[in-house]
């Protein structure tokens, strides 16, 4: 008789505690994402979430606590390590570069070269290589019409730049992409196209962890819902199970959280 | 294009209900598609899209104008003597390049120039030096004030310039003569930098403070280091002609062009290759974009900016080879105006002061436009005065320019 299929998560954090001084910004928080999943981060200001976010790409370091990927121990001194981990992150400001072309961005600080003495002594970039790339995985999002892969970032639409900066991640990621606020700046229509855009990524099977002030979008793309409350995780919930104003309500302290974490199905922790 | 309906399978979980209204609306919001309307947009765009267009366009038609309004304007002699005029000017305005790309400034340009040649022109004429060891030492005494200017724009390494400063204090203790002495201070500190171990400071001090008080530095070190000296055409002629290359002429098609004037080509072309074809230039642009967006982007900007700085202390050492066969003699009082006239040459080049935006030829162009300028209206028979007054409105319309190209959305 074969064992039955176990799902484990692709990445725990474990006692994760972090201080400014005196002031403790993360206490003791745990946290999983499992493969596959949509899991969002929802917390009110200052519940210490982007902190938690932080320590997970690398932005912040930890005093006390453990992060493991894929059941590894790990160390991310700086958003490069987290990065070369194949952790992507979509910034709440995007960091892109408005002057440069989607090429150029989607490849800013991780540049193909040309083979050969061109690209060994030379240093010259396959812009060719990259512009194919950078067009394929527009594409493949449903973001692209042909031509205008050179086009300057500055002259897009908030959505469009938003795409850019989703199809990067997803385009590098190998673990998991990390997407903060990502309708936070959006209007109606194209916030609707950025959810879209995280069902598509989710889709190609790479899970996502999406940080939302915004409750409808949350419950649309969520498949569990991590709900942090004074520093720390104060629940894990499905959405099919809770209503918005329930989710709202364990969040500031009006409801007692249920007893226990939400998983997906099949799954175990380590 | 994916349509904006886009509803899930699910039932529950699909759009909002005030979101069912958009299955109606228009479906571009996601195309990349550009759709310009006027003419005047359409051209902007261009504009945008081309930052060496409005220079070249420039250029073109006041080549065209003076043609026609001065004689003998487009004489082979008077042609060549532009771009023999422009050529210390270009060199500068493309380290000035380099730095403005970076959403930075370097006022000192003309001060590394000086001392750099200064360095040269002793060492090979009065401290029997070899000349191409002279050369190579002012080298490095430009790559050399270049890095200090970006150690403290960035993170200040305080071992090369304790180094420095010791090696002065012991070697002058020791009664050396001063032309061995600052050349061997700021060479042992770029040595002592190249390892790079010591503590550091996270100063990043703005660029326009650092280089404005670094201008006054090179300058006083450069006269300590000169005594207020011009080491003098023949002497350099006599022992160390090697100096004085730049300023060999060769003829080309009837027109005579100095060595200086190719170097100064030359060093556009590797520019523009550095700038657009390696991984390098698109990081200066991302630094000068949005210094924060390349930091996240994995950029290590601080290194990025140090390397520009230190490039164009090298390439500010280039031109002061160059200078000394333009000029003939080395004199430290010269090329005062040298640091306006390189950004003059970098503005009207069409490349941005607030970083990002630009091209390395633009430079190229908008040293040519100020010669031409000066040159045309000198033919023409006007007034310095009335010279200097029309580069002073070209450099206003350039910046209003750049105010209105940067304006440019989808």
């Amino acid at each position: 008789m074969s064992p039955e299929p176990v799902v484990k998560p692709v990445m725990t954090g474990r006692g994760l505690t972090k201080r400014y001084g005196r002031v403790t910004a993360m206490d003791r928080a745990d946290f999983e994402l499992f493969p596959g999943e949509v899991l969002a981060i929802i917390g009110d200001n200052g519940a210490g979430k982007s902190t938690l976010v932080k320590a997970l790409c690398g932005a912040v370091q930890i005093d006390d606590g453990e992060i493991r990927l894929d059941d590894r121990p790990v160390t991310f001194s700086s958003p490069m390590d987290a990065r070369d981990a194949g952790i992507e992150t979509v910034y709440q400001n995007l960091a892109l570069s408005p002057a440069l072309s989607i090429a150029d961005n989607m490849f800013l600080g991780r540049e193909l070269y040309k083979e050969g003495i061109a690209g060994s002594v030379f240093r010259m970039l396959d812009k060719k290589k990259m512009r194919d790339f950078a067009r394929q995985k527009l594409t493949e999002l449903g973001l692209m019409t042909v031509q205008s892969i050179t086009q300057a970032v500055e002259t897009l639409s908030g959505g469009q730049r938003q795409g850019v900066a989703v199809a990067r991640a997803a385009a590098f990621a190998t673990k998991f992409v990390i997407m903060d606020e990502p309708t936070a700046a959006l209007g109606v229509k194209e916030s609707r196209r950025v959810l879209e855009l995280i069902r598509d990524v989710k889709a190609r099977g790479m899970p996502i962890v999406l940080i939302s002030h915004n409750m409808p979008h949350v419950f649309e793309v969520a498949d569990r819902i991590h709900i942090h409350r004074l520093s720390r995780r104060h629940a894990v919930i499905r959405p099919q199970d809770f209503s918005m104003s329930d989710a709202v309500a364990i969040m500031t302290g009006a409801m007692e959280p249920p007893q226990e974490i939400a998983l997906p199905e099949g799954a175990v922790m380590h | 294009m994916a349509s904006e309906s886009g509803g899930p399978s699910g039932v529950a979980r699909g759009p909002q209900d005030f979101e069912r209204s958009l299955d109606k609306s228009a479906t571009e919001v996601a195309s990349f598609e550009a759709h310009d309307t006027s003419p005047l947009a359409r051209f902007h765009h261009f504009l945008h899209a081309n930052p060496t267009a409005a220079p070249v366009v420039v250029l073109v038609v006041s080549c065209i104008v003076f043609g026609i309004v001065a004689n003998n304007f487009f004489s082979a002699f008077n042609l060549s003597l532009i771009i023999q005029q422009v050529t210390i000017i270009g060199i500068l305005g493309a380290a000035q390049t380099l730095v403005i790309l970076t959403a930075g400034i370097d006022l000192s340009v003309a001060a590394i120039m000086v001392l750099s040649y200064m360095v040269m022109a002793r060492l090979a004429v009065q401290g029997d030096v070899p000349a191409v060891l002279a050369v190579l030492i002012g080298l490095g005494v430009g790559l050399a004030c270049g890095l200090f200017n970006g150690s403290l724009v960035t993170r200040a390494r305080l071992v090369p310039i304790a180094v420095t400063v010791l090696v002065w204090v012991l070697l002058f203790s020791f009664d050396l003569p001063l032309i061995y002495l600052v050349p061997a201070g700021m060479i042992a500190g770029l040595a002592v930098g190249w390892f790079g171990f010591g503590p550091a400071a996270e100063l990043r001090l703005p660029p326009f403070i650092v280089t404005l008080g670094a201008w006054s530095i090179f300058f006083a070190l450069n006269l300590w280091y000169s005594e207020s000296e011009t080491i003098r055409s023949q002497d350099i002629d006599a022992t160390a002609p090697l100096l004085k290359i730049f300023g060999l002429r060769v003829e080309v098609l009837g027109a005579q062009f100095t060595l200086g004037s190719f170097l100064m080509v030359a060093i556009f072309i590797v520019l523009w290759y550095a700038l657009n074809w390696t991984a390098w230039g698109r990081s200066v642009y991302a630094v000068g974009d949005d210094r924060e967006a390349a930091e996240l982007s994995g950029i290590r900007t601080d290194r990025v900016l140090l390397s520009v700085y230190g490039t164009a202390g090298l390439l500010c050492a280039l031109g002061g080879w160059a200078a000394i066969g333009r000029v003939g003699s080395a004199s430290p009082q010269s090329f005062y105006e040298g640091n306006l006239d390189a950004i003059t040459a970098v503005v009207i080049g069409g490349t941005s002061l607030f970083g990002g935006r630009g091209a390395i030829f633009g430079t190229l162009f908008g040293a040519l436009i100020v010669g031409v300028f000066r040159s045309g209206l000198k033919l023409g028979g006007v007034d310095v005065l009335w010279q200097t007054f029309a580069v002073g409105l070209l450099i206003i319309v350039a910046v209003a320019m750049d105010q209105w190209i940067r304006r440019v959305t989808a």
